[in-house]
């Protein structure tokens, strides 16, 4: 067991895509533990440390709205492009009706976690490196509210306001449902195998609001 | 290119519209954006992106060092192939150029890298937003994604808006058949009679620094680009739109000084108190809480 931390983090919006529905985009009810990372690696992150999510708490209840955007798919048919390309003299345009996409997301609104997470030490780091200086850079950090990149909810417009959570006790919209499941839910990628990189599946149970990551089955 | 920007910044941008729709929402037959909650407006991220780049194409006419990367009528895979000439590779043939960087690969390892660079580089949006080049991984390069150091959020309003429908008439008949029928053709349009919305956004140095080379002079373009994006902008559907305030905090470091959400909630915005229906610019009060706002932060009102 490393160091721990733990994190509030709140936002007006927030879209963690299931990958099943990446097209029009549809949110897991919860932060993944994919996510979470991807916050505290926004706050700090070095190659001799890596960041793992214990437990994930969902403070505010689960609301969704939907948002329909212009987006642009941004692979065109070679073919066509071949036809731009080899005309030089004649200017080939593809209009841009072609090219844009409306797409429905659905988010969440108005949402709040606390994020309890811990670093472990990786064989990149530098031999000056020590859980202690990394641990007290991540809280200066957190206090002073400085971050490497503003952190966000699954995509960049959804921003996420970070500060350390103080609470000994953090009370969460579900402090009475004693047990609800979220299904499969994608846990993080395995970067292992940079030509192959896989995700990962965990079975998410919601227990009084919490997310708990300690010790849970990862599937393939 | 001038020197890399070495402050983390935040902003806030307010910008007003007068009997227009600022923003149609696809879902509501282009009816302006409001959350069905709360009936404040929106506006969405992308939707000021894309004014931005319109104003840097307007302004720059595709300076070096200054091209737009998503464009309208251009196809994505024209500009990457122009990362790709300038690395040597001049086919025309997917194929050929697949195997050309594949080659280009095993002889250079870095080849993703100068072409993110070069794609950076020349790419004013690609510099500020970042970009998702994909385009280039199905040939085993990974320029993948840059992540831009400027990052923006939804735009809402500060009060509910309420959206209006005007029916209007125009006497030219679209075909000869309708034409025996009738005079004139209904239209339709919606506008919000008035609304003040606020946005707010990020700029990350670290991220100019280590990936994009975002610079003090891009700094200066965007918020130029920021106060003048409707000004070039004017169209039938919008109405009047103006960016009425841009508030930027300059950060003393690199990493910040104090968390955003403490520099944003001293921005307070509200309507004075004797208004029951907001109609113009002069019915709201922007107030800067200057006390609860480090003293090593600059703030600075752009307009």
């Amino acid at each position: 067991m490393g160091v721990g931390v733990k994190v509030k983090v709140w936002g007006d919006y927030a879209l963690f895509s299931r990958p099943e529905m990446k097209v029009e985009r549809c949110s897991y009810d919860v932060m993944t533990p994919s996510a979470a990372r991807g916050i505290l690696e926004a706050i700090y992150w070095h190659p001799g440390m890596r960041w793992v999510i214990d437990k994930i708490h969902v403070v505010n209840p689960i609301q969704f709205t939907s948002v329909r955007r212009n987006e642009v798919k941004s692979k065109i048919l070679a073919s066509s492009v071949l036809q731009a390309y080899n005309g030089s003299d004649k200017p080939l345009y593809i209009s841009s009706k072609a090219d844009i996409v409306q797409r429905a997301s659905l988010i969440l609104r108005d949402v709040e976690y606390v994020i309890e997470a811990h670093f472990e030490m990786t064989d990149r780091a530098n031999a000056s490196d020590n859980p202690g200086k990394f641990k007290d850079i991540i809280m200066r950090r957190l206090k002073r509210g400085e971050c490497f990149h503003m952190p966000y909810f699954g995509c960049r417009e959804f921003p996420a306001h970070f500060c350390l959570c103080g609470d000994e006790e953090i009370r969460t919209a579900y402090d009475t449902v004693e047990e609800k499941d979220l299904g499969f839910m994608l846990y993080d990628m395995d970067y292992s195998d940079l030509n192959h990189i896989e995700p990962m599946f965990f079975r998410a149970v919601m227990k009084r609001g919490i997310l708990d990551l300690t010790d849970c089955e990862v599937v393939r | 290119m001038g020197e890399t920007i070495k402050n983390r910044y935040e902003f806030v941008v307010l910008f007003d519209v007068e009997n227009g729709n600022p923003n149609g929402d696809p879902d509501a037959g282009n009816m302006p954006r409001i959350d069905p909650e709360s009936g404040l407006g929106l506006v969405t991220d992308v939707c000021l992106k894309r004014k931005i780049r319109n104003y840097v194409e307007t302004v720059k006419e595709d300076a070096p060092g200054y091209q737009i990367y998503i464009k309208e009528d251009v196809p994505l895979n024209r500009s990457d192939r122009k990362a790709c000439e300038s690395l040597g590779i001049e086919e025309t043939d997917e194929k050929k150029v697949t195997e050309a960087l594949k080659k280009l690969k095993r002889s250079d390892p870095d080849a993703d890298v100068k072409l993110r660079d070069y794609m950076c580089q020349n790419f004013y949006d690609i510099r500020t937003f970042g970009a998702v080049m994909t385009t280039f991984v199905k040939a085993s390069l990974n320029c993948g994604q840059v992540r831009g150091p400027v990052q923006l959020g939804f735009a809402r309003s500060i009060d509910p808006v309420i959206s209006q429908e005007v029916t209007i008439t125009r006497v030219a008949i679209t075909t000869e058949k309708d034409a025996e029928n009738k005079s004139t053709e209904m239209g339709r349009k919606s506008i919000v009679p008035y609304g003040l919305y606020r946005v707010e956004g990020y700029v990350s140095a670290n991220l100019a620094r280590r990936v994009t080379g975002f610079s003090e002079e891009d700094l200066e373009l965007l918020w130029e680009a920021i106060i003048n994006m409707f000004e070039l902008d004017h169209s039938a559907a919008r109405g009047k739109m103006s960016v009425r305030e841009l508030i930027v905090f300059k950060h003393s470091k690199e990493l910040g000084d104090c968390p955003a959400y403490k520099l944003f909630d001293a921005v307070e915005v509200k309507k004075k108190e004797d208004v029951e229906y907001p109609r113009k610019y002069n019915d709201y009060i922007v107030d800067i809480h200057y006390d609860t706002i480090p003293e090593s932060v600059e703030v600075k009102r752009m307009i």
